[in-house]
C-alpha cells in the first residue's frame, strides 16, 4: 500500500484506541463547567486549552472519538449489509427486480442531495444519537447497493459460477458462496471512505443541532459551541482543536480508501 | 430513430416517476413526527381548543393518507379506507396549483417564503462553483502535466485535506482570520457585495478539491492520446496543445462531476448559510423550519432543494450529450 495509506491506517489506529480507552485517557470529567477557568489557552493542565463555560478541551475531544467511532462502525455496517443484499439480489436475478431497483428505487434515494434527507429525517423524528444513525444508514446503503450490483453482474458471467449452476448449486448458494466473496473487494474501499463520511454527516449534523444533544462532546457540537464570535475572539483553539480532530480523522479513512483503491487495482498504481 | 424515442420517453417515465415518489416522501414526512405535531408546535401550554383549532386550520385532522389502521374502541387496529378524503390528496392539489401550504407560525403561504429565499442560495452556489472551477482547473492541469513530480504530490495532498476539510471546520475559521483578526469581511449577513467571498469559499472549498483531481486525471488520460503527439508534431506549442486541445476534451467528465457535486453543494449551502447567516433555502429550513418545528416549511425547504438538484441533474446530462456525440449515438 501506498505511504499515505499507511499514515492513514496509524492515524485511524490512534484514533480507534483514544475512543475505546477514552476514561483512562481524558484528564477531567467531560462535563464537568468552571466558569473561572473558561477561554483557558493550552498549558500543562489543560493541553487543548478550556472552551466557554470551562470545560476541558482535549477530554471532550477524547469521549467525542467515541460517538463519531461509534456511529461510523454501525453507519457502515448497516448500510453495507443492506447495500449489499439488495445490490446482490438487483444484479443477480436482473430482469424486472433490477430495472425496477436501480432503475427506480436506487435514483428516488439519490434524488435527495447528499444529507439532505438525513436533515430531513431527523428534523421530523427528532434529534438524538440513535435517530441521527438510522438517517445516516437510509441515505448510506444505496452506494453499496449500486457497488455490489455492478460487481454481480460482472462476476455472474464468469464460467465457475455456471460451473456451480451445472453442478445443481441452488441460487442462493450461487450467490452467497460463489459471487459474493468474488464480488465484495470494492466494498472495502467504498467501506473506508464511507466511515469518513459519516464521521463528517455525524460532525454536520451535530453542528445543525439535529444530531447528539448538548452537553454531549461530539466534536460537530463543540465546533458550534465554539464559532460565536466572543469565543472565536477569546478562544480560538476551542474551534482550532475539534477542527484538527475531524478533518485528521477523515483525512485519515480518505488515505485508507485510497491506498486500498490503488493497491486493490493494479492499473491505477502506475499513475 | 425509434429506438431513440423509446429511450427518451423510458428516461422520461422514470424521472416522472422519482419526481412522484420524491414528493409523497417530503409530504409524508410529517407522519414520523413523535406524537402530536400540534403539541409539538404550539407546546404543552396549549389548550384543547386552541389544539384543535390549529389541526383544523393545518389540515391535520383529516386522515393523512387513502387509508389507515386506526385503533378501534377495544384499542385494536383495523384497516379503514378514507377514500379521496385525505391530507396526502390536499397536498398534491396544492402543489399541482403552486401552492406549498402555510407556515405553521407565520401563517404566510411556504411558497412566498421560499421564493424570498432561493435567489440568494442559487447566487451562493453558483459563485461557489465559479471559485472552485477557477481553482480547480489551473491546479489540475499543473498537477495532471507534472505528473509524479514534487508539485503534483504536494497538489494531491492538498486536494485531499480539502476534502476532508468540512465547511463548518473552513468556514468559522475564514470568520476567525478575515472578520474576527484582521477585520476585512463582515462575519455575517448579506448587505454589500463582497460579504458573499466568505460563504462562497467555504462551500467551494471541497467542490474544487474534488475538481482538482479530477481534471488531474483528464489531463493525464488526454495527453496519452494520439492526436496530442500529432498537435505537438505539427509544432504546436505546450500551452497550445494543453489549453486548446487536451483541456477542451479533458472537461468533458468534469462537467458530469460537477451536475452530481451540485447536491453536495446544496446540502453543503444548508451548513454554509447556517455558519454566515446567509438568508438562503439552508438558512429557512434550520432556523425558520427545523429550529421552530414549522414542518411545513421544512416540507417545502426539502421539496425545493430536491427539485432543484433533479433539475440540475438532467441538465447536466443533457449538456453532457451535447458535448460528447459518442454518448448521444449510443
Amino acid at each position: 500500500m501506498n505511504r499515505l495509506g499507511i499514515i492513514g491506517g496509524v492515524i485511524v489506529i490512534v484514533f480507534v484506541l483514544v475512543a475505546v480507552f477514552a476514561p483512562w485517557i481524558a484528564t477531567h470529567d467531560v462535563g464537568a463547567t468552571n466558569l473561572t477557568i473558561r477561554y483557558m489557552s493550552p498549558s500543562a493542565a489543560h493541553w487543548c486549552g478550556t472552551d466557554s463555560t470551562g470545560r476541558d478541551i482535549f477530554s471532550r475531544l477524547v469521549f467525542g472519538a467515541r460517538i463519531s467511532l461509534e456511529v461510523g462502525i454501525v453507519v457502515v455496517a448497516v448500510s453495507a449489509f443492506v447495500g449489499t443484499i439488495i445490490g446482490a439480489i438487483a444484479g443477480f436475478y436482473g430482469g424486472w427486480i433490477d430495472r425496477f431497483m436501480s432503475g427506480y428505487f436506487f435514483n428516488v434515494f439519490l434524488a435527495f442531495p447528499g444529507l439532505l434527507l438525513a436533515i430531513a429525517l431527523v428534523a421530523f423524528l427528532g434529534a438524538g444519537l440513535n435517530k441521527l444513525i438510522f438517517a445516516l444508514c437510509i441515505i448510506g446503503w444505496v452506494g453499496y447497493a449500486r457497488l455490489i450490483r455492478a460487481q454481480v453482474l460482472k462476476v455472474r458471467e464468469f464460467d465457475f459460477v455456471q460451473a456451480a449452476r451445472a453442478l445443481g448449486a441452488g441460487d442462493l448458494r450461487i450467490l452467497f458462496v460463489h459471487i459474493l466473496p468474488n464480488a465484495i473487494q470494492p466494498l472495502i474501499v467504498q467501506a473506508s471512505l464511507g466511515m469518513a463520511g459519516a464521521v463528517l454527516s455525524e460532525a454536520s449534523l451535530s453542528f445543525l443541532g439535529l444530531g447528539v444533544p448538548p452537553p454531549a462532546p461530539s466534536w460537530g457540537v463543540m465546533i458550534e459551541e465554539a464559532r460565536d464570535l466572543s469565543t472565536l475572539q477569546a478562544a480560538p483553539h476551542a474551534l482550532i482543536f475539534p477542527g484538527l480532530a475531524i478533518a485528521l480523522t477523515v483525512l485519515a479513512f480518505n488515505f485508507i480508501g485510497d491506498g486500498l483503491r490503488e493497491y486493490l487495482d493494479p492499473r491505477q498504481r502506475a499513475r | 430513430m425509434k429506438q431513440k424515442a423509446l429511450g427518451l420517453l423510458r428516461r422520461a417515465g422514470i424521472l416522472i416517476l422519482v419526481v412522484w415518489t420524491v414528493v409523497s416522501l417530503v409530504t409524508l414526512l410529517i407522519e414520523l413526527v413523535p406524537g402530536d405535531p400540534a403539541i409539538a408546535v404550539l407546546g404543552d401550554q396549549a389548550t384543547p381548543e386552541q389544539l384543535a383549532q390549529f389541526r383544523v386550520k393545518h389540515g391535520l385532522d383529516r386522515p393523512p393518507f387513502f387509508f389507515g389502521f386506526p385503533q378501534n374502541a377495544e384499542g385494536q387496529h383495523h384497516f379503514r379506507w378514507y377514500g379521496l378524503d385525505n391530507r396526502y390528496t390536499d397536498y398534491w392539489v396544492a402543489i399541482l396549483h403552486g401552492d406549498l401550504g402555510r407556515s405553521f407560525r407565520t401563517d404566510r403561504p411556504v411558497v412566498d417564503l421560499i421564493l424570498e429565499r432561493y435567489p440568494a442560495t442559487i447566487e451562493l452556489a453558483f459563485a461557489a462553483l465559479l471559485i472552485a472551477v477557477c481553482i480547480a482547473i489551473p491546479l489540475g492541469v499543473v498537477a495532471g502535466k507534472n505528473r509524479g513530480a514534487l508539485i503534483d504530490n504536494a497538489l494531491s495532498v492538498v486536494a485531499l485535506v480539502g476534502i476532508s476539510l468540512p465547511g463548518f471546520v473552513i468556514g468559522p475559521m475564514l470568520v476567525y482570520v478575515f472578520a474576527v483578526k484582521l477585520g476585512w469581511l463582515a462575519p455575517s449577513g448579506r448587505f454589500d457585495w463582497s460579504d458573499i467571498i466568505l460563504p462562497a469559499f467555504t462551500l467551494g472549498a471541497a467542490l474544487s478539491a474534488i475538481l482538482t483531481r479530477m481534471v488531474r486525471s483528464s489531463v493525464i488520460e488526454e495527453l496519452g492520446e494520439d492526436y496530442v503527439r500529432t498537435a505537438r508534431a505539427k509544432g504546436l506549442s505546450e500551452r497550445t496543445v494543453v489549453y486548446k486541445h487536451v483541456l477542451k476534451n479533458g472537461l468533458i467528465p468534469v462537467v458530469t462531476v460537477l451536475g452530481l457535486q451540485l447536491g453536495i453543494l446544496l446540502a453543503g449551502a444548508i451548513i454554509t448559510e447556517k455558519i454566515f447567516g446567509w438568508p438562503g433555502l439552508g438558512l429557512l429550513l434550520v432556523e425558520d423550519g427545523i429550529a421552530k418545528r414549522d414542518y411545513r416549511v421544512v416540507q417545502g425547504c426539502v421539496l425545493a432543494i430536491s427539485t432543484t438538484y433533479i433539475l440540475a441533474n438532467l441538465l447536466t446530462d443533457m449538456v453532457y450529450r451535447r458535448l460528447d456525440p459518442r454518448i448521444r449515438v449510443s
